[in-house]
Order: C-alpha cells, then sequence, then structure tokens
C-alpha cells in the first residue's frame, strides 16, 4: 500500500516538474510579447523615464493610433495604414493563385501521372531548398523585362513563383493518400479533368487548402527581402514599412510608436493562426497517417 | 451478336508483356469471371475494358463497337470497384446520381432512377448519408447503386467483395447473382477466390501470366480442367494430381499408381479415346482425381488400399489424407469412416478422372 502511494507520489513530482518546465518556457518564450505590448501601451516619457518591463502607469493607445496614421515613412507620414492595404492587395491574390496553382500540380502529379512526373516534382522540390538571396538578380532581370518592376502585381507574381514548390508539395503529398479509384469511378461516372478536381478531389482537401493558405500566408505577409528588393516608395508592403519607421527618426526613438507598428504587422498572422491553427496541425498530419 | 468482344488484345509496359493475345467473347446476359491469381493481367484487363488502360494491340468490341479509343464515359460500361471509390464528401443519394448529373438528366429523371435503384438494393433509408457511416456492406450497395443508374451494356466488377469479412462476402455474392438474375445485365467478374467463380459465372475464364489457360462454363472447367494449373487452381481441396503410368489392354485403360509400403495400385476404367489411348500406352501421366471422386469401398469403380495419414473433420464431411504416387492426396469421405494411421480401403469414381500429359501438363482427351 504504502509502495503504491509513494508510486503515485513520485508520478505526481515528475508531473510537477514538466509543468514547471513548460511554464518557464512558455513565459521566456512570451515575455518579448509581453514587453511589446506594454511599452506600446506608455507615453514615451514613462519609457525614457526607465520602465521597461512593468505595467503602464497611465494606459495611452496614442501609440498605436501614431503608428496607424500619423508616423512619417521617409518623407510621407501616413503611418502603416497604406503599407497595410498593400500588404492585403499582395498577399490575399499571391495566396489564392500559388494555392490554387499547387493544387492543380498535386492533383496532376498524382492522379494522372505522366513519364517523368516524379522528376518533375523532384524539380520542384529544388524550388524549396533554393536560397532567396541566389535569385534576387535574375528575377529583377525577368520583372523589368516584363515590365513589372517595382509594382505589387509583380511581387505577387514573384511571390507565387516562389509558393508553388511549396504548395505543390502539400497538395501532392495530401492527394497520394486519395485512392486512384476515387479518379477512376468519376471517369467512368463521366467527369472529365476539371469536374473531377472540383467536385471530387477539392471538397476532400479543405484541411490541406487550410495549411496551404495559413504558409503561404505567414511566408508571403512577413517577407521583407521581396518587399524590399523589388517595391519601393507607396508601393511597399508592411514589413518595408515598418523597418522604415523604425530606422528612420528625428529626435527621440519612439519606442512605443515601434512596438505598436510593429505589433500592427504581426496581426494578421496571429490571427490567421489563431484561427485556423487546428486545422493547421491535423492538415499537416493527414496522409501522413491513414485514417 | 456477342456483348463484349476481346479480339487478340496485349498489354505491354515496355519490354514487359502482361497480356499475351487474350481472346474472350461474351453473348447478352452472360456472367463472364476472370479468375486468375494477383499479377496474372485479369485487373488490367479489367481496366482496358472500362478504358481506364490503354490497348496495346488488338481491339476490344462492346455490342459490336469498337471501343480502343473511347473514353470510359463513352463505352456504356459501369464499374465496380474494390475499395468502392465512393466519393467521400457526397451523400449516397450525390454518389449515386454524379454520373447522371453529368449527363445532364433532368432532377426529375434522376430522383426517379435514384428511387428504383435504391428500392432494389434495400438502401432508401441510406440515402442522405455519408460513406464514412456506412458498413462495408451498405458501401458495397451504394457503389452497386452507382452502377445500375447508368443502365449501362456492360457491368464491372473489380474484386467487389474482397475488402468484406467472410459472412458478409457470401452474402453480398448471392445479392449479385440475384442482381444478375433479376435484371439480366451482362457482366465481368474479377476475383482470385475460385468459389466466387464457381458461384457466379456463366463463362470462367482462369488466367495465368497473361494468358487465358480456359476459358468455359464454370461446371466444365471444374469437370474436365483443360491443363494441371487450372485443375489446381479450380475447386478447394484442390484436384489431386498423381503420377502413374498409363497401361492399355484393349479397350481398357488403367492408370498405374505407386502406394508407400504396398504393391503398386491399379485404376481401370479410366475413359480416354482410342487415338491418345495408343499414343500414351506405357508412358507416364499425371492422373487428376477430384477429392470427392473417392469414396469408401462399395464394390464399384476402382478399390485402392492406402495408409491414412491425418483425418480432418469438417462437419459435413472428412478429409482424409494419405500418399498415392509419391504425392498427397486428399479424399473427401463422409464423416467417421477412416482412422489416421489406419488402412482405408477406397473406391474411385474412374468416369471422373482427368489425364494430364507428365511434360505438356495439358489435359489428355
Amino acid at each position: 500500500m504504502a509502495e503504491v502511494l509513494s508510486q503515485s507520489g513520485k508520478a505526481r513530482l515528475g508531473r510537477l516538474v514538466v509543468y514547471a518546465c513548460l511554464l518557464t518556457v512558455a513565459l521566456l518564450y512570451l515575455m518579448p510579447l509581453w514587453v511589446m505590448v506594454v511599452t506600446s501601451l506608455k507615453s514615451l516619457d514613462e519609457i525614457y523615464a526607465g520602465s521597461f518591463i512593468g505595467l503602464p502607469k497611465t494606459v495611452t493607445l496614442d501609440a498605436w493610433r501614431a503608428a496607424w496614421s500619423q508616423a512619417c515613412i521617409g518623407t510621407e507620414c501616413t503611418g502603416l495604414k497604406p503599407y497595410f492595404v498593400n500588404s492585403l492587395l499582395m498577399v490575399i491574390p499571391s495566396v489564392v493563385l500559388s494555392t490554387g496553382i499547387g493544387a492543380i500540380n498535386g492533383y496532376i502529379l498524382t492522379k494522372w501521372k505522366f513519364p517523368g512526373a516524379n522528376f518533375v516534382f523532384g524539380l520542384l522540390l529544388f524550388g524549396c531548398f533554393l536560397p532567396y538571396q541566389a535569385v534576387l538578380i535574375p528575377m529583377a532581370r525577368t520583372l523589368g523585362l516584363l515590365g513589372l518592376a517595382g509594382s505589387i502585381p509583380g511581387l505577387i507574381c514573384v511571390h507565387v513563383a516562389y509558393g508553388i514548390c511549396f504548395t505543390t508539395l502539400f497538395f501532392r503529398n495530401y492527394f497520394v493518400s486519395l485512392p486512384d479509384e476515387l479518379t477512376k469511378a468519376a471517369m467512368v461516372d463521366g467527369a472529365g479533368f476539371f469536374r473531377i478536381f472540383w467536385s471530387v478531389i477539392l471538397p476532400t482537401s479543405i484541411p490541406i487548402i487550410v495549411v496551404s493558405c495559413i504558409w503561404q500566408f505567414t511566408q508571403i505577409w512577413n517577407d521583407f527581402l521581396f518587399g524590399v528588393s523589388f517595391t519601393s516608395g507607396a508601393s511597399s508592403p508592411i514589413t518595408v514599412a515598418l523597418n522604415n519607421i523604425v530606422n528612420v527618426t528625428t529626435g527621440r526613438k519612439q519606442y512605443n510608436v515601434d512596438m505598436a507598428a510593429a505589433m500592427i504587422a504581426a496581426i494578421p498572422t496571429l490571427f490567421v493562426y489563431i484561427v485556423a491553427g487546428r486545422y493547421f496541425v491535423r492538415g499537416l498530419t493527414a496522409g501522413a497517417v491513414k485514417g | 451478336m456477342s456483348t463484349l468482344e476481346i479480339d487478340r488484345v496485349r498489354k505491354a509496359y515496355g519490354s514487359l508483356e502482361v497480356l499475351k493475345e487474350v481472346s474472350i467473347s461474351i453473348g447478352t446476359g452472360d456472367f463472364l469471371v476472370l479468375l486468375g491469381p494477383s499479377g496474372c493481367g485479369k485487373s488490367t484487363l479489367l481496366n482496358m475494358i472500362a478504358g481506364l488502360e490503354t490497348i496495346s494491340g488488338g481491339d476490344i468490341r462492346i455490342a459490336g463497337r469498337v471501343v480502343n479509343h473511347l473514353s470510359p464515359k463513352d463505352r456504356d460500361i459501369a464499374m465496380v470497384f474494390q475499395s468502392y471509390a465512393l466519393y467521400p464528401t457526397m451523400t449516397v443519394r450525390q454518389n449515386i446520381e454524379f454520373g447522371m448529373k453529368i449527363r445532364g438528366l433532368s432532377q426529375a429523371e434522376r430522383d426517379k432512377s435514384v428511387k428504383t435503384a435504391a428500392e432494389l438494393l434495400q438502401i432508401t433509408h441510406l440515402l442522405d448519408r455519408k460513406p464514412s457511416q456506412l458498413s462495408g456492406g451498405q458501401r458495397q450497395r451504394v457503389a452497386m447503386g452507382r452502377a445500375i443508374v447508368r443502365q449501362p451494356k456492360l457491368f464491372l466488377f473489380d474484386e467487389p467483395l474482397s475488402n468484406l469479412d467472410a459472412k458478409l462476402r457470401v452474402d453480398m455474392r448471392t445479392e449479385i447473382k440475384r442482381l444478375h438474375q433479376r435484371l439480366g445485365t451482362t457482366i465481368v467478374y474479377v476475383t482470385h477466390d475460385q468459389i466466387e467463380a464457381m458461384t457466379l459465372a456463366t463463362r470462367v475464364a482462369v488466367m495465368k501470366d497473361g494468358v487465358v489457360q480456359h476459358l468455359d462454363e464454370p461446371q466444365s472447367v471444374y469437370d474436365r480442367p483443360a491443363n494441371v494449373y487450372v485443375a489446381r487452381f479450380v475447386g478447394s481441396p484442390a484436384m489431386n494430381i498423381v503420377p502413374g503410368v498409363l497401361e492399355v489392354q484393349g479397350e481398357n485403360v488403367t492408370a498405374k499408381v505407386d502406394i508407400a509400403g504396398k504393391p503398386p495400385g491399379r485404376i481401370s476404367g479410366i475413359p480416354l479415346s482410342a487415338a491418345a489411348a495408343r499414343k500414351y500406352a506405357g508412358k507416364k501421366v499425371l492422373v487428376g482425381i477430384r477429392p470427392e471422386n473417392f469414396s469408401v469401398a462399395n464394390g464399384a469403380g476402382a478399390m485402392l488400399a492406402v495408409n491414412v495419414d491425418v483425418v480432418e473433420p469438417t462437419g459435413p464431411d472428412t478429409l482424409v489424407v494419405f500418399h498415392l504416387g509419391g504425392v498427397e492426396v486428399t479424399a473427401r469421405l463422409p464423416p467417421k469412416q477412416a482412422d489416421a494411421g489406419r488402412e482405408a480401403v477406397l473406391s474411385i469414381d474412374t468416369s471422373k478422372i482427368v489425364l494430364f500429359d507428365a511434360d505438356t501438363e495439358t489435359r489428355i482427351d
């Protein structure tokens, strides 16, 4: 009896250690976010008075307002608002196009196999490992030739091209687990290439569509390198504008505005993750195990 | 006019030939079973009939029309797949009417067809469910419903029962047979299960290595198998193939077989044509005896005394295993007629014996 008790006591202690570790790591990880939130809610005077981690004495949203609509980016004092809109205009078509093309690619590579399909897939995968920096100059040249340099449509092209390898990988691996007999049955039923895709394959792929969208949204929204390389001035995405707000200052460095701006830039991806996160985990593991 | 004509059809993947000049033709209302082990080309042949695989050579005609280059939907066929291949996101009703929708039938026509098929298959109460909410047998019915509403010239079944448990398999087998009798449809059915072939078919094509070994009515395939392979594949337990030597005296044909620890046994009165008897007199042959052609000695036919090795009661009858001609032989006897380790005297119904050439393993007539 005593032995049983000590056994369960030991188990409880182990549990406690595990939770303590998890809690510590979680706190450590959330620390920067905490600093960002409280700093963005303080007045500049309070920050310069030395309070950094503590709660604000007086909560003010001035910094958020400034970051959204008043902060100066270069010579224009418009805040992040127009750049936020730029990012949306860039992200939405990019995500839709790259996910759509990835879905069709995956469908062809698994259900309409042609000789050399695996080779083509291998080449596409190559794109996942290509460092962004390596393609900057050829990409710039291509955009120039297409007449899309320095514009949002140009940036969309870049992101779609770069996203296809990832989205194709997602969809291909998902569709591989769908039985081929499904396509055959639809063919016997008289459905054609697109009808099968639209009516039979796509409705079964909601989890992987969500995964692809989250992944692409996060990647493209957070991208800085392509944004700073291929756009300028008023067509910049929010990441570039954020950089400009933070790096270009006159007078005292406005930490509270910087923090608010950074959070405004991060909110959409956080939002997407919180809303659709559980699909993300489910979708990533789907196909791995047959269920 | 035959409904399906497979005329010297070939299939090759590069240099690998999986079907070698297969020719089969069946008439309206026939139930053709393609029977063979995995890898014999039977599913490939079915997919070629369906239009899901290309044809490397020869012609396939459905109702007199060459369909080699037609897409599946233009071939007037319907197919039931091994995994049923129901569309997972659609309800049973949507599954069944999908094909009709694509062909542009009106809602009223679709509803009528779905209703008829659902009643026939007793799945009316399942129409609004998703496939994931159905049992294996129910999915099977839905898959058949999807095929039936097409009213095709030809139904194709690809191992439709192999995903079901043993009990359900027998039930669904009866169901398919009943459906065939009621609708009078023409069916091509692929299976590796010889019992399914025997019970369902009006014609069986036993296949091996891309070649049709024997094409005939099931009873003929069972009684007079074309070669040793077919003899062993059809029937359970398999036909006994016993090496022996043929002795011919006038009209009387006798096979002499060795019996372990005893003088050789003589099986006399085997039916054989005079020409074959002349040709094989004194030569080695393979004697094919079905387990049920043995019986407890009754004074008729050929008699053999053997030492029983193993006795396996199955209920209605008992399988008795002994050695004959150096090979293991199984006899199906009434219960409690033999004991392991003891001698048993058996009669053989010689009229049912089939002889095979010892070298080519083909039947001698």
